[in-house]
């Protein structure tokens, strides 16, 4: 009798576990390396998520968590492991930091499925395949600015305000100086970097001191460019933003944002998972493929260089002007091989 | 541009962006020069600094920047009394509980700022005031006049501080409890009731400091704003050999010798032909710090002995 009764309930506990995991909702985690409210790099990717679970229905066809703020890797390495072991389907480390844990992580949980950016890697040569890679094309969209950029310059002076000297941050300002220079070989771009992502004094200061050598546009990368914005609202100048709608608080000054869309990345990869393919893909959001957009703010744009920027934009995408990723020449390939 | 353009562009910049640094710094001498070491300086700071535009952002409550400023004060004030109660009352180790305070300041201030603000905040602070007749003197005017108030309190506080500190009995009190609380406390000076002042004291000035950033020199609010200021403030202290004077000259060196390493990024400044990397330029300031710290050791005469050391009678 007792027996009959263990069979019967664990028969009513499979039962209950296979109904609830028919219902059950995608569930995927991100750690991200500052707020979802940043308008920028953090954002981006939450917002993405967020418009995904709109389509596919709310909280009850998809479950979001995230973890703010993680600039520190060795706690964002614990936060992915909690996920995983949690059981999300899909567990994103928005970040090239965190690499080095996430290939460790892949290995230890073959059943869950990884995304990592900006990478490329998606850990095929050591025999992973449960991981994702992303990155875009940020140089592209940073050329585009650049043209848009000469144009709007009185003074002939544009400031950038940089992060670090590394990551998508390079790429943007690498390709927004080749569109300056393509459009206007005369004017003045006034580089500078601040050593970090989150501190707004400092890209306030740096702007304030562009402004003062006769800078009268500017641009920049990472969460703390609010505080270049702002001095820059302070003289009524202008401001051109990538990876977020930048122009949201700031739309007297913000011209256009290349925006960052994941959100077909993000489509496709939990497609590929409930095919059952976890990993393998890496995927690069470029303007040809619709992963790099446009946002203006209300500044009137005149005819002209929203034709110019058009211009750009369809030459990149038919081949015609192709954005390097660094300013130095690269090396042709005979030169390569004989080194 | 010539070096004498950049220098006349980089001061008013230079002095705007010491402010902060200035507030903090002239608060953790009167707490240093009565026997205790507030490292809370950066939570203090990063509520002062979102308080303050909390009060005065439309988002927020929509307040004069004035208002904003006394909110900033009284917090930090606040923070600077249950520090006092850390470290004076209970005697907990003086490093350890400040760096406690800055923990819990950068915490609540972004848990505050995602659930009140929820993103980025912006606010109309303090303007700059243009000093009639004397802001229209070519170059220095632009240097010196055309500050927001924050900017002339915090640079009129300096003589007034040193007169406190050195001129008068709360000065001398203050002195006596950090240099040898035992014989204080054997003349009738209350040992615990000067530190509670001057710690609340350095609270308020943290306070303010973190309004200075968020209200005046930059009108935004980002969690973690203040990336470390409260933690160079207190290296300014013994940089500055616990002289608000000097401190003030310890805070112009690291604004200006930052505000130059930005223009050298943005001159494209070679030595023997090729650029410096941004990332040795940004650098500059902190190396100075260390660099001056080491070969002025011999200011140390105004280190309080008892810095550190909290006092129980009978066993000092």
């Amino acid at each position: 009798m007792k027996k009959v009764l263990l069979v019967v309930m664990l028969l009513a506990l499979l039962s209950v576990g296979i109904v609830s995991a028919q219902d059950k909702p995608f569930k995927v985690a991100v750690v991200m390396p500052s707020s979802t409210t940043d308008l920028a790099w953090s954002q981006s990717i939450y917002d993405a998520l967020v418009t995904i679970q709109t389509e596919m229905g709310g909280e009850e066809a998809m479950e979001i968590a995230y973890t703010e703020n993680m600039f520190d890797v060795t706690a964002a390495a614990q936060a992915l492991r909690d996920y995983a072991e949690e059981g999300y389907d899909l567990v994103i480390a928005h970040g090239t930091q965190y690499g080095t844990s996430l290939f460790e992580l892949a290995s230890d949980y073959p059943d869950t499925s990884f995304a990592w950016g900006t990478a490329e890697d998606t850990g095929e040569d050591e025999g992973l395949t449960n991981i994702f890679a992303y990155q875009a094309d940020a140089e592209q969209g940073g050329y585009v600015n650049g043209v848009m950029a000469a144009m709007f310059s009185e003074t002939g002076t544009i400031g950038i305000v940089g992060p670090v000297p590394a990551g998508d941050a390079l790429l943007y300002i690498n390709g927004f100086i080749q569109g300056v220079n393509a459009t206007n070989p005369d004017a003045d771009v006034l580089l500078a970097y601040t050593g970090g992502f989150g501190d707004t004094a400092a890209a306030a200061e740096v702007a304030q001191t562009q402004i003062a050598a006769g800078a009268d546009v500017l641009t920049g990368s990472a969460q703390q460019v609010v505080g270049a914005i702002e001095a820059v609202k302070a003289v009524d100048g202008f401001w051109f933003g990538t990876q977020s709608d930048q122009s949201l608080n700031w739309s007297e000054n913000v011209v256009a944002s290349q925006v960052y869309d994941w959100v077909p990345t993000l489509e496709d990869m939990i497609a590929n998972i409930q095919y059952g393919e976890l990993g393998g893909t890496a995927y690069t959001l470029t303007l040809e493929n619709g992963g790099l957009t446009f946002a203006y703010g209300e500044v009137e744009v005149p005819d002209e260089i929203k034709d110019a920027a058009q211009a750009a934009i369809d030459s990149i995408i038919a081949g015609d002007i192709v954005v390097r990723q660094s300013l130095v020449e690269e090396a042709t390939p005979e030169a390569t091989v004989a080194s | 541009m010539n070096f004498g353009d950049v220098l006349a562009q980089a001061l008013p910049l230079t002095i705007l962006f010491a402010t902060p640094y200035l507030f903090a710094a002239l608060g953790e001498v009167f707490v240093q020069r009565s026997g205790v070491l507030n490292l809370g300086v950066e939570g203090m700071m990063l509520m002062g600094a979102f308080t303050a535009i909390y009060a005065v952002s439309s988002k927020g409550m929509g307040a004069d920047p004035v208002v904003g400023l006394l909110i900033a004060a009284g917090v930090g004030g606040l923070m600077g009394l249950a520090m006092a109660f850390v470290s004076v009352t209970l005697q907990a180790e003086q490093g350890i509980s400040g760096i406690g305070f800055t923990l819990f300041g950068l915490g609540l201030s972004s848990l505050l700022f995602k659930l009140l603000a929820g993103g980025v905040i912006t606010a109309q602070g303090f303007q700059p005031i243009h000093i009639p007749f004397l802001s229209d003197i070519p170059v220095i005017g632009k240097i010196l006049f055309q500050q927001n108030i924050l900017v002339y309190l915090a640079f009129a506080l300096v003589p007034i501080l040193m007169w406190v500190l050195n001129r008068t009995k709360w000065g001398l009190q203050i002195r006596a409890v950090g240099q040898n609380p035992a014989a204080a406390d054997s003349m009738g000076v209350n040992v615990a009731l000067v530190r509670y002042a001057t710690v609340i004291f350095g609270g308020i000035m943290a306070g303010i400091a973190g309004a200075s950033l968020s209200i005046a020199a930059t009108p935004i609010f980002q969690e973690n704003m203040t990336e470390g200021r409260g933690f160079i403030a207190v290296a300014l202290v013994y940089f500055g050999g616990w002289s608000p004077f000097r401190v003030m000259l310890g805070a112009l060196l690291f604004s200006i010798a930052n505000n130059l390493q930005i223009w050298a990024q943005i001159l494209n400044v070679e030595i023997a032909g090729s650029t410096i990397p941004p990332n040795l330029l940004i650098m500059v300031p902190y190396i100075l710090t260390i660099a001056v710290l080491v070969f002025t050791r011999q200011r140390k005469q105004n280190e309080p002995a008892a810095l550190t050391k909290p006092f129980q009678r009978g066993e000092n």
